[in-house]
């Protein structure tokens, strides 16, 4: 078998990664670092975020008020160490990228612009047009270049993590241009998958977001964190699921029902005022957004489409100066894809699966339980969201802890002797298994399709926007039935060369396996909070749940739940008031 | 079901085939669904070994760009419905003038060398220090590279490209226009540095304006547009350094 050797691995090629792989470099530049990412780095789902990214930079906002909009838009459940940190490096890291020659929007005075965004205090979003994470992630993969440190391993496939004597030593990767399998070793491992959406039928994520880097975390026996909050964002178009960015809203986009009534006052959400205004009516959190809408499906006040119901976002009064300039992007996608003009027409929106708040349990600098191991971006949970992430906030997280867990690897490898010569055996048992379970199977009756239609079902109905035990043990019992059934699952394609059905394969496992862990987490939490909301249990439970879920999987493949506390610094947990009255509250709680 | 187009598909195996083929499915003509939610439906229904690559599926990540009825297209962005009237059936190709991996797999690692090859990246003589905040760039600055930074490499422009075709070691029209994104930036420096590349090979002053680059482009940047002004800048790069010592500006 062949054998490669590196100092620093970053499985994932997306923003964290690269952000991750530059640390390594600028912290030793005689460390070997290779980024193994399943596409070519500049097609990761980085590249398709749109609004901005948060960081203070004005006179006015303080470190403070960021650090306050995402405690409290995480419903009390953020690590508040964790927070406070991100708030600090987060300019940096904007600042970093502006170096680096990404092309911020602009004042006329030529500062870096900012925009408001939902939950957001004050105005403190940074943004390239609505393309924020198409140029964050082209300005980071054309960086690297730079850094003759840095390998890459295009289109390779991790299909699990090398693990001897209580660390990681590595990986085993897929090839997928000549179907080569083979261990890939470092001293330091850095996970930056990316999210799970693709775990749900209906989502903004793109076809690569299936949970890769949680589901090897998970197997190598490091547990998931937070894993019930799953985002909802609550203005997707309806079918494609293509996102349209808060942005729209932040600058001056009405949300209404089919009555023309912003539906949103309702809601506890403020009152409707021309001009957006900050924590106020469309600036309010996604996680209550979207919970707003299916209030409103309830009441009857949607629109029925042959995709479901749908609320209507307009964005007419903005102009077309307005849409052309700072939303180019939102027009480009109605006027393709709805055959919409947002300048003239109303855009149908439902709430889409966007974002996980949970994933592998790291710690401030991106390190798991398992030595030598880190997590950065949306497959890790630090936790700076808690139990809802704010819009603008998961692109300066990828870069602070990308930054952090870069640095952090680094110099962790610089004190790690090589690999043991065991993991050649492990690898070795890996690929056979590979060949044994797909490529050389004949038989088997069941369909990559099927089990992940059948898993989607499952996951829409049982853990959606809410949640109730009936619902989620359905679900849990269904996709236990679907990992016996995956065992029976026979491809077409038996051949080396870039198999994509092998690919689907082993993706569909990691997927049954990520569902559960937010299916069984989802179980154990019996209260209310943030994006997860139970019907039986409508309330936040403090007193009981004021903790992290960590969710571990048993070598049975069972898995055991376990609470870790959350840190509290400097902000007590209190209620989340959102609109006019929020600012009172605030003042009198302080 | 009522309504179904016919596709006829470039398969080619190299464990398996000597010679490329088509083959023909029949899939529903759903007034939503694009080139691509076609080529979905046949590898989850009916053939688990059509390959092909795609992640977005809305217009950005650049993966899924293919020949579709002889033209470059990002297949996530083509709606089948386009093609319900046509004669005959709509013919998926992968990416002409790549070699083909398998099916409508194309290899790009030529073009992501040549990418590397002209620095896209920012260059400075001195770099500013983080504590002093961000380089001042003017909405006007911005605008004058902003289309070129707009290209999402789907390397459509490629395929479009004539010289290309021909002479496949141009450094081709993706990487020449951002390379210029760099140039027209007016936090750059580099463009001397890239010059010294991009003026390496006759490929650029082999293109012959005819533009297809730029028709082809899903994100409307105008890589032709770039090849000219680049020209000029090299003109005028190449007579600085007649007239002063090398590394000068």
């Amino acid at each position: 078998m062949d054998i490669s050797y590196h100092d620093v691995l970053l499985v994932g090629g997306g923003g964290a990664g690269l952000r991750a792989a530059i640390a390594v470099a600028e912290t030793n530049p005689n460390l070997s670092a290779a980024v193994v990412s399943k596409v070519y780095p500049m097609r990761s789902h980085t590249v398709s975020a749109e609004g901005g990214a948060a960081g203070v930079i004005r006179p006015g906002d303080t470190l403070d008020d960021h650090a306050y909009d995402t405690i409290s838009g995480g419903d009390w459940l953020c690590d508040q160490d964790a927070v406070e940190i991100f708030v600090k490096e987060a300019p940096e890291e904007l600042l970093r990228l502006e170096h680096w020659g990404c092309p911020w929007s602009r004042d006329s005075d030529g500062r870096v612009a900012v925009r408001a965004f939902g939950g957001m205090k004050n105005m403190r979003t940074w943004f390239a047009a609505d393309k924020t994470g198409f140029h964050l992630l082209h300005t980071l993969f054309q960086t690297t270049f730079k850094y003759k440190s840095v390998t890459r391993y295009d289109e390779w496939f991790v299909t699990r993590l090398l693990v001897d004597e209580g660390r990681v030593q590595g990986v085993v990767a897929l090839q997928l241009m000549s179907g080569r399998i083979q261990a890939i070793t470092a001293k330091s491992v850095i996970l930056c998958t990316g999210g799970c959406g693709r775990v749900f039928p209906f989502t903004t994520n793109a076809s690569i977001k299936t949970g890769d880097g949680m589901a090897l975390a998970f197997q190598a026996g490091v547990p998931l964190k937070d894993m019930e909050f799953v985002q909802y964002h609550p203005t997707g178009l309806p079918f494609t699921g293509i996102l349209i960015t808060e942005a729209a809203r932040s600058e001056g986009g009405y949300l209404i029902n089919k009555d023309g009534y912003r539906y949103l006052q309702d809601y506890n959400l403020g009152t409707p005022t021309p001009q957006p205004v900050l924590r106020n009516m469309e600036l309010g959190p996604r996680d209550r957004l979207s919970q707003a809408f299916v209030k409103e499906v309830e009441k009857g006040r949607t629109t029925d489409t042959p995709y479901g119901p749908v609320v209507h976002l307009d964005l007419r009064r903005l102009g077309e100066k307005v849409i052309n300039t700072r939303l180019p992007f939102v027009r480009e996608l109605c006027l393709k894809y709805e055959n919409i003009d947002p300048i003239k027409e109303l855009i149908p929106v439902r709430p889409v699966i966007h974002y996980m708040m949970g994933g592998v349990h790291t710690d401030n600098d991106g390190a798991t339980p398992l030595a030598g191991l880190y997590a950065a971006g949306e497959v890790a949970c630090v936790s700076i969201n808690g139990a809802n992430r704010l819009g603008s906030n998961s692109l300066p997280e990828l870069l602070v802890f990308g930054a952090r867990a870069g640095k952090a690897a680094a110099l962790a490898a610089m004190e790690q002797k090589p690999p043991s010569e065991r993991v050649v055996s492990q690898a070795l048992d890996e690929k056979l298994r590979l060949e044994q379970q797909f490529l050389r199977k004949t038989g088997g009756r069941e369909r990559i399709a099927t089990i992940r239609s059948e898993m989607h079902k499952a996951m829409e109905n049982g853990a959606g926007i809410y949640r109730n035990q009936t619902s989620l043990q359905k679900a849990a019992d269904k996709l236990r039935e679907l990992r016996e059934r995956f065992r029976e699952v026979s491809l077409d394609d038996h051949s080396l060369t870039f198999n994509t059905e092998l690919l689907a394969a082993l993706e569909q496992s990691f997927m049954l396996d990520v569902g559960s862990a937010i299916v069984e987490s989802a179980l154990h939490r019996v209260e209310s909070r943030g994006a997860h909301q139970r019907t039986d249990f409508p309330a936040r439970d403090d007193r009981n749940f004021l903790a992290h879920t960590l969710i571990f999987n048993n070598s049975d493949g069972s898995t055991r739940v376990k609470p870790a506390p959350v840190v509290i610094t400097r902000w007590p947990p209190a209620e989340r008031v959102y609109g006019v009255q929020s600012e009172v509250k605030q003042t009198a709680a302080r | 079901m009522a309504e179904t187009i016919s596709l006829e598909v470039f398969r080619y195996s190299p464990e398996r085939d000597a010679e490329p083929s088509f083959q023909r499915y029949d899939v529903p003509l759903r007034k939503d669904w694009v080139v691509l939610d076609a080529l979905n439906y046949i590898k989850d229904k009916v053939d688990g070994s059509l390959t092909f690559r795609w992640s977005c599926r809305m217009g950005i990540c650049g993966s899924c760009g293919m020949m579709v009825n002889g033209e470059p297209k990002l297949t996530c962005a083509t709606f089948l419905s386009n093609y319900a009237r046509e004669q005959g059936p709509l013919r998926v190709q992968p990416l002409r003038y790549f070699p083909v991996i398998r099916d409508l797999v194309v290899e790009i690692t030529d073009f992501m060398t040549k990418l590397q090859s002209v620095k896209p990246w920012l260059i400075r003589g001195k770099e500013k220090p983080i504590s002093e905040g961000e380089y001042l760039q003017t909405p006007e600055q911005l605008d004058r590279y902003k289309q070129f930074s707009m290209c999402i490499n789907c390397v459509l422009c490629y395929s479009a490209c004539p010289v290309y075709g021909l002479d496949p070691v141009f450094i081709g029209p993706a990487a020449i226009a951002l390379a210029q994104r760099y140039n027209m930036d007016s936090r750059d420096e580099g463009a001397h540095e890239r010059m010294d590349i991009l003026a390496q090979h006759e490929g650029i002053w082999g293109c012959t304006f005819v533009g297809e680059c730029t028709k082809v482009c899903p994100k409307h940047v105008d890589p032709a547009g770039a090849i000219q002004q680049y020209k000029l800048t090299a003109t005028i790069e190449r007579f600085k350094s007649f007239l002063m010592p090398r590394g000068a500006k």
